[in-house]
């Protein structure tokens, strides 16, 4: 049994019975799960949690499911100090998460085992998403698990890399020909023509709160605290703002100290809508055309700008856009100073870090998490310029004369 | 009959036309307005559509030929 006590709207504040419903009837904003904080608060302990299963899962008392969960082995994901990249970019305490490490290589397979979860603890029996390729992959392995049919629709110049990765898992893809516009009309026509659990529309409410798991994890990981600063990626806006929803649970329910975490939010130039609205002083995110590399965050739309906003506001942290030679440099630096291979988002990371740290927003001795959030075999086309091998004949005389100096005895 | 959720976001040279009463009477569509932001140079109004699927259709497209940006009321359901 779960401790949710219903579905709230986050504007209005109109509450309504846990189903497979998005928005507010009334003034047509999100719904979010709202819980029985002192019932759940007597329930968890910082002895319970950390004897929990390593994965995602072991936060299970705090996430909104009521059965036996689709779990693909998502979740507890590498905390790790990354010392060589914060010598480079004059940080002392810099962390990386790394969410490349999920089953199906991005911080998708959190959100998605709760949404499927939820899809077969309504009866649905087929589940969907749109998707620019990380949400279509985990969705259809997790349905994949599940013994579930899925429909997963993208945008027909999605990366060839991101196909094979969706389609070994034998969803129905559908690849749609035409503009970003017309992929999200399209797809908000079949989810209201179509009985299916659609991932993030119907139940998006739910699928929001596998996010809040990345914040859970990286304080525990800290040994029970929350970090100074924390710098992650924005598409729709909803995992940042489930990332601060996370670490706040966590010191509502007293299992860590109040939470003064800095909240830093990264876009890509070509799609930033986010940073845009904060810089201009605005509580409206005006839509955009997206134009990025970045593809995975390129969300012209989002439909949590607003609240990311405020949680970047609020937190006393900032917004920051890199262009896409900057987070192509982000994603070389992050993989030769820490090993880790990133997708261009994990890029616009490191490289909006990079521009928070010289600007000053960023203290040197302020404990920083930046949060990785997909692989970069998914999108290598985005540095495939790296690849220059020495080419040699096979005989020592052919290595010798081609490395020349270069080889140190 | 159907409805459709949408937001309208109009740029500062349409604030002064009267675009959501002429796509009532013109395209013979009901529209609800259910939260909206409008000042002096820019504005959004999240509404409700009902009529024959054929004439929201139409509607919007006119809509959107006049300069008006429409979005699903979700936001963007494409995702990462």
């Amino acid at each position: 049994m779960s401790y949710v006590r219903a579905l709230s709207c986050r504007k209005c504040g109109r509450e309504y019975p846990p189903e497979p419903i998005n928005l507010c009837d009334f003034c047509f904003s999100p719904l979010e799960v709202i819980y029985d904080y002192k019932s759940m608060a007597k329930a968890v302990s910082r002895e319970n949690l950390s004897s929990g299963p390593a994965s995602m899962w072991r936060y299970r008392d705090l996430l909104p499911v009521e059965s036996e969960v689709v779990d693909i082995g998502t979740g507890f994901t590498p905390l790790v100090k990354a010392d060589n990249l914060g010598r480079e970019l004059g940080l002392e305490q810099l962390y990386i998460k790394n969410d490349c490490l999920n089953p199906t290589y991005s911080f998708k397979d959190r959100v998605v085992s709760v949404a499927i979860t939820k899809a077969r603890e309504f009866g649905f029996d087929t589940v969907a998403c749109a998707s620019t390729g990380n949400l279509a992959a985990s969705v259809a392995a997790h349905a994949a698990q599940a013994n579930m049919k899925s429909y997963v629709f993208v945008a027909s110049d999605v990366e060839q890399g991101k196909l094979v990765g969706i389609a070994i898992y034998d969803p129905v893809l559908i690849a749609v020909e035409g503009s970003y516009d017309d992929v999200n009309r399209l797809c908000t026509k079949v989810a209201e023509s179509y009985n299916w659990g659609f991932i993030n529309i119907n139940l998006r409410p739910y699928y929001a709160e596998g996010s809040k798991t990345l914040g859970y994890e990286v304080a525990e990981q800290l040994g029970w605290r929350a970090p100074e600063c924390v710098v992650a990626p924005a598409a729709s806006g909803l995992l940042f703002t489930r990332i601060w929803k996370g670490l706040d649970e966590f010191s509502m329910l007293g299992l860590i100290e109040p939470v003064n975490t800095h909240m830093y939010v990264t876009q890509a130039a070509g799609s930033s809508p986010i940073v845009n609205a904060f810089e201009a002083g605005s509580l409206h995110v005006h839509p955009v055309k997206p134009n990025t590399v970045a593809k995975s965050i390129a969300i012209g739309n989002p439909a949590d700008g607003y609240y990311a906003l405020r949680v970047a506001r609020q937190s006393g942290g900032a917004a920051c856009a890199v262009t896409d030679e900057e987070l192509v440099a982000g994603m070389k630096l992050l993989a030769q100073t820490e090993g880790i291979f990133a997708e261009t988002a994990g890029g616009v990371v490191v490289a909006g870090l990079k521009k928070l740290v010289a600007s000053g927003a960023i203290k040197k001795g302020e404990l920083t998490v930046a949060f990785i959030t997909g692989a970069g075999l998914k999108t290598q086309e985005a540095v495939s310029d790296v690849v220059r091998p020495l080419v040699i004949k096979p005989t020592l005389e052919s290595f010798k004369e081609v490395l020349g100096e270069r080889v140190v005895v | 009959m159907v409805k459709r959720r949408v937001m309208f976001t109009f740029p500062q040279e349409l604030i002064g036309e009267a675009i959501i009463y002429n796509l009532g009477v013109q395209f013979k569509v009901a529209t609800n307005i259910r939260r909206a932001d409008v000042s002096e140079d820019k504005g959004w109004v999240v509404l409700e559509l009902e009529g024959e699927e054929k004439d929201i259709e139409q509607g919007i497209a006119w809509v959107t030929a006049k300069g008006v940006r429409v979005d699903p009321v979700t936001g963007d359901v494409v995702e990462g």
